[in-house]
């Protein structure tokens, strides 16, 4: 094991802790941005450093196809590689290749798959997934599991979990560098909570560094997500750290982080970012918008960033979806903005003021007092009392919350 | 729209407490010169002193095409505080009554103590479009599409966008035009340039446009006209529009032959390394960075040695991938090369990552790719112009001229003929 996970504050299920890893110390709950191929999108390390990123994630399957594993092993390691000193995460690559690749399938012996270079028939074994991220050499590596799709039913996703626990042993025997990365189990089971709690037993025996809530974030309706969300942290022993995958926005990362997760990664805020959409405490701005043409307001009066110091909504406006400096510009606030509440979690937890942050933070993204039903349930499991931001039920329509 | 205040006549007073400048060395036995220009910066009084010959930093709506706001104060300073723009990157939006509203352009990207110059041509992304100009005003094409653009209007962006220094409206022409064509942008030059000084606003520093196209005594009239007139420098215009690199010299010399010396001149269309070391020995004082961002784009990083040493480059390097002055990192033979693009080059880029990784950020088409080299492109043609001031200073600018050209001929020559800069796309 090479973390070590130490609680610093609780409220009720929500924890805040601090994770030491080879490569950082880090403070959870945490977002990781997704930096698929060796770089976040359009930012340099140091920005990433001074906008307080802690733990950055790459794409095996995508780092594995171009430089090559082999190459940044040669090199030195993926923090080498592109100059991060703090930690990484990498992702066990079949997810990627079921999601990417049409012709992907899954058998006893891993993900076969066409291979995207020359069409020959390619297979992604447990062993070789760990294999190539032992050469990436991110702080904190994932088990190959059988993905399901989460609106599947029926007996693939039972046949998926158990698979998942097969393979888990194959990863963990195939894991050269247990003191140097961390393993993690990822707990499936669709959203039958009998099949998630066996998956969560099988490797909670594993006795792994940390454990991640997979197969989530796919489609799912919300009252079905939190729930998976909730039964696994429950089940999942206090003293590791728990990953829910592909989460994913502002609400559902507060949300799970009330149920006692740990760590999220999305895509989201530097994707919607080049689209020209910024993260604000309402929900969203789009700066695409026409009547931000002739807005001298900042992004957000309450955020400390660079460009919200230094550029108008108008600017950004002719920027934006036209000009790489948009995106860049974009980008550096929507991951100051996961960053900022990340820091917000945790120091609420720890000062213990948990429940008046997170009703501040449903009473901007929901002024009139519409906060969804399944985060109004989410929250009382949590033990979170928002009756404060809540109107009572059913008199008023279920408004998405967006500022533009 | 603007109120009537702003456009005030100014008594030229001001315009010399905002800008002064001063020669330190002329060069013995021609006209490069080593000057000092010091800035009031509008944005926030701070005062600059850039040394010329000086390059502008080139932008896309006033901030560089890649290098992030928070990184320019890496580079070299005060070197790279000055920033070129074009009023017409600003066509669509924000509007105008917007920009004046926010403060100006120092306000508008958020660089209090640079030194904006406004120049309607940018070489990028507004190119005068000569055949669609006519008496009433220059047009030009922009990605937003075509615009006529008369001299009261331009007056009306620059009182609004308050850049530290603008350059008048300019007809500038391609250089197959005829020469009664040649002669009319000449005479509407002028006429715009008197118009431009009766609305000059009282902040912001005029130089006056010089054009003429590739015809001495056409240049020579211009010059010696706008040379009358009460503007605190020049800039010279219609290069880079057709004209070849090895008759320039003649025109430009007519140009700064007829120009008072104490005044500063601004050039545009003179980009490669050749092409500017032609300016500097014609008397040319400042240059945009337009080379620089062709160069990002097509994945070529600057190496020339900046001192006087031979260029240490692995002479195993084939030469597709390389010249005396650039290399192409795209080239596969820099996937595993952990060197830096420049050793002991001391830019972001160089102190923090190795040209395998610029390749892989090539290969897989990654906007960092281009940030990091625009970022040392930028800070070695700034180092390159510390090093012929330092040049023209030792009284040795024609030796270093010769000696720079004659090094990347024959690596020019040595290269496959396909690789041959001046006549790509790369200018
Ligand atoms: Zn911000
Ligand atoms: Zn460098």
């Amino acid at each position: 094991m090479a973390l070590r996970f130490e609680i610093l504050g609780r409220f009720n299920r929500a924890r805040a802790a601090r994770l030491t890893l080879p490569h950082f110390v880090c403070e959870t709950p945490l977002f990781m941005p997704v930096g698929t191929q060796g770089t976040i999108k359009g930012l340099t390390t140091n920005q990433l450093e001074d906008i307080g990123c802690q733990i950055i994630l790459g794409n095996t399957y995508h780092l594995a196809l171009r430089p090559t594993s082999e190459l940044i092993d040669e090199l030195g390691g993926l923090h080498k590689f592109m100059n991060w000193p703090r930690a990484l995460l990498t992702d066990s690559g079949g997810f990627q290749m079921v999601s990417l690749l049409h012709l992907a399938d899954i058998t006893e012996e891993g993900v076969t798959f066409q291979s995207p270079v020359d069409g020959k028939p390619m297979l992604l074994t447990p062993e070789e997934s760990i294999q190539i991220q032992n050469r990436i050499g991110a702080d904190i590596i994932m088990a190959l599991d059988d993905v399901v799709k989460t609106t599947i039913t029926g007996p693939r996703i039972e046949e998926a979990m158990y698979r998942t626990l097969r393979w888990i042993d194959r990863c963990i025997a195939a894991h050269k560098r247990p003191k140097e990365q961390n393993l993690f189990g990822i707990v499936q089971g669709g959203l039958d909570p009998v099949l998630r709690d066996i998956c969560v037993q099988g490797l909670v025996e594993r006795n792994l560094p940390g454990y991640a809530i997979g197969g989530l974030a796919g489609g799912e309706d919300k009252d079905s997500f939190w729930r998976v969300v909730a039964q696994c942290t429950a089940s999942l022993p206090e003293s590791k750290p728990r990953y829910v995958m592909g989460v994913g926005y502002p609400l559902d990362i507060v949300v799970c982080s009330a149920l006692g997760a740990d760590m999220y990664d999305c895509v989201y805020p530097t994707r919607t970012a080049r689209f020209g959409t910024a993260l604000v405490p309402e929900g969203v701005l789009r700066l695409k918008h026409q009547s931000m043409a002739d807005d001298t307001r900042p992004i957000d009066s309450t955020c400390e960033c660079m460009v919200c110091k230094n550029y108008t909504r108008a600017y950004l406006h002719c920027l934006v979806t036209k000009d790489a400096m948009g995106s860049q510009l974009l980008s550096y606030h929507n991951l100051y903005y996961m960053m900022q509440l990340s820091r917000n979690l945790h120091s609420s937890i720890i000062e213990g003021t948990f429940p008046k942050f997170v009703c501040d933070f449903l009473t901007k993204m929901f002024p009139e007092g519409n906060v969804p039903e399944w985060v109004c349930n989410a929250m009382e499991v949590a033990g979170i009392d928002i009756s404060s931001c809540c109107t009572p039920l059913n008199t008023k329509p279920n408004i998405h919350a967006s500022s533009g | 729209m603007l109120q009537e205040a702003e456009l005030s006549i100014d008594d030229g007073a001001q315009e010399s407490k905002n800008m002064k400048f001063a020669i330190k060395t002329f060069c013995k036995s021609g006209r490069a010169r080593v000057g000092l220009l010091q800035l009031t910066t509008l944005g926030n009084k701070e005062i600059i002193e850039i040394e010329t010959p000086a390059l502008l930093l080139t932008t896309r709506k006033g901030l560089p095409a890649f290098i992030p706001p928070d990184h320019l104060p890496f580079l070299p300073s005060p070197d790279s505080r000055l920033l070129h723009f074009s009023p017409m990157h600003f066509m669509e939006c924000p509007d105008l009554k917007t920009i004046s509203k926010i403060g100006g352009v120092h306000r508008l990207l958020g660089l209090q103590g640079y030194g904006f110059v406004a120049v309607p041509r940018d070489s990028i992304l507004s190119l005068p479009e000569c055949n669609s100009s006519n008496k009433n005003g220059a047009s030009f094409e922009t990605p937003c599409g075509r615009f006529l653009v008369k001299p009261l209007e331009y007056m009306k962006m620059i009182s609004s966008m308050k850049p530290d220094l603008w350059v008048s409206l300019a007809d500038e022409v391609h250089a197959s035009v005829t020469v009664k064509r040649n002669k009319v942008s000449v005479d509407r030059t002028i006429t715009w340039l008197d118009t431009c000084i009766s609305l000059k606003p009282r902040d912001g520093v005029l130089f006056g446009s010089i054009v003429g196209g590739c015809n001495v005594e056409e240049r020579t009239r211009c010059a010696q006209e706008v040379a009358k007139r009460n503007v605190s420098g020049y800039y010279i215009g219609g290069f880079g529009l057709g004209d070849s690199i090895d008759e320039r010299s003649t025109y430009l010399h007519a140009v700064t032959d007829s120009l008072p010396k104490e005044k500063p001149r601004q050039v545009c269309g003179l980009g490669l390394p050749e092409e500017v070391l032609q300016g500097i020995a014609a008397g040319i004082d400042l240059f945009d960075s337009t080379y620089i961002y062709h160069l990002t784009l097509e994945g070529f990083a600057l190496i020339f040695p900046l001192n006087n040493d031979k260029c240490t480059q692995d002479p195993q390097l084939c030469p597709m991938a390389s010249d005396y002055t650039k290399i192409n990192l795209k080239a596969t033979v820099y996937r595993k090369d952990t060197s830096r693009i420049v050793e002991g080059c001391t830019c972001y880029t160089c102190q923090n990552h190795t040209k395998a990784y610029i390749n892989h950020l090539l290969n897989v088409h990654e906007m960092l790719a281009q940030i990091l080299l625009e970022i040392h492109n930028t800070h070695h043609y700034l180092s390159f112009f510390r090093l012929i001031r330092e040049a023209i200073t030792e009284g040795k600018f024609e030796e270093f001229r010769q000696k720079f050209i004659q090094n990347r001929r024959g690596h020019l020559l040595a290269a496959s003929p396909i690789t041959f800069e001046l006549e790509s796309p790369v200018r």
